[in-house]
């Protein structure tokens, strides 16, 4: 546990539960990260300019944040390309079949104790945690 | 407009968020799931505070009829589990394990000088993309997921 880092986790925990409260209250609408995204793509009238906002302040703020303190760790470097890929792609697969991320599901779901993202948010966090296990352990060699 | 500078704000605080709680970085994000290894339980608190915070807010709006800068709150209704949302969260959970991005970080870490996410957001764009079709192609139309869910 030495990389635990209780204090700045739960100040950027607060910060997402704050700008999610103000997306609905402000805009009516849940911050999920992947349905803000796909419905970018799906270009329903009048419905695109926010999203294209939210996503470009998330954009600024990571960007921001590094500018502001430095890199707060070392860039991983050794990541094999194929498998980014790989994992972008489950990810994106995943997330449209799934209706919903860690953001939607994990952050908003689980806020408005909604079942399917409960659920949605067990199994996620299941499969992700067997994947390291499986590959930490090699049981999949990478 | 006011939905747009609220969207932007909403989306500053968020990304802000993430790079405080140091969920930009992948090797954190995979520590926490390494949970029979060396484990880092940081990644929990994160998912704690975001989640009370949230929920304080979203009772707090409950009164509301509409929201300040829009006509209605568009809250997903559905409560039925099906396949689709079991399989889907498998597959991505997968992903988020093998790469150690889940789609916000990957975005917020977009601008600060890694190629990586650059990448990631690439193929997750095209998994997204595909999946669309898969669901068109596989699924009678009324059972069709709309293009916007959770998350």
């Amino acid at each position: 546990m030495e990389h635990f880092t209780p204090y700045s986790s739960l100040a950027g925990g607060a910060l997402i539960g704050l700008a999610a409260t103000l997306l609905w209250l402000m805009n009516g609408r849940v911050a999920g990260i992947s349905g803000i995204v796909n419905g970018v793509f799906a270009r329903a009238a009048g419905d695109t300019a926010w999203r294209v906002w939210f996503l470009a302040g998330l954009l600024a703020g990571g960007a921001i944040y590094v500018a502001f303190t430095g890199l707060p760790f070392q860039l991983r470097s050794d990541f094999p390309m194929p498998l980014l890929i790989l994992a972008g792609f489950l990810v994106g697969f995943g997330t449209r079949l799934g209706s919903g991320c860690t953001s939607g599901h994990g952050v908003c779901g689980i806020a408005r104790l909604s079942r399917r993202s409960l659920v949605a948010t067990a199994v996620f966090l299941t499969t992700a945690m067997l994947t390291v296990f499986l590959i930490t352990r090699n049981f999949v060699e990478l | 407009m006011p939905a747009q500078l609220t969207g932007f704000l909403a989306g500053l605080l968020f990304g802000l968020g993430l790079a405080v709680s140091q969920m930009i970085n992948p090797n954190k994000v995979i520590g926490f799931l390494n949970v029979a290894g060396d484990w880092d339980p940081s990644l929990a608190l994160v998912l704690f505070a975001a989640v009370s915070v949230n929920f304080i807010g979203f009772r707090w709006t409950k009164r509301r009829t509409r929201p300040l800068f829009a006509d209605v709150f568009h809250l997903p209704t559905r409560a039925d589990l099906d396949s689709r949302l079991i399989a889907g969260a498998a597959v991505f959970g997968v992903g988020w394990g093998l790469g150690g991005y889940c789609p916000g970080p990957a975005l917020a870490a977009l601008s600060i000088g890694s190629w990586e996410p650059v990448i990631f957001v690439g193929a997750m764009l095209i998994g997204s993309l595909l999946a669309r079709l898969y669901e068109k192609n596989t699924l009678p139309a009324k059972e069709a997921t709309p293009a916007r869910g959770n998350g």
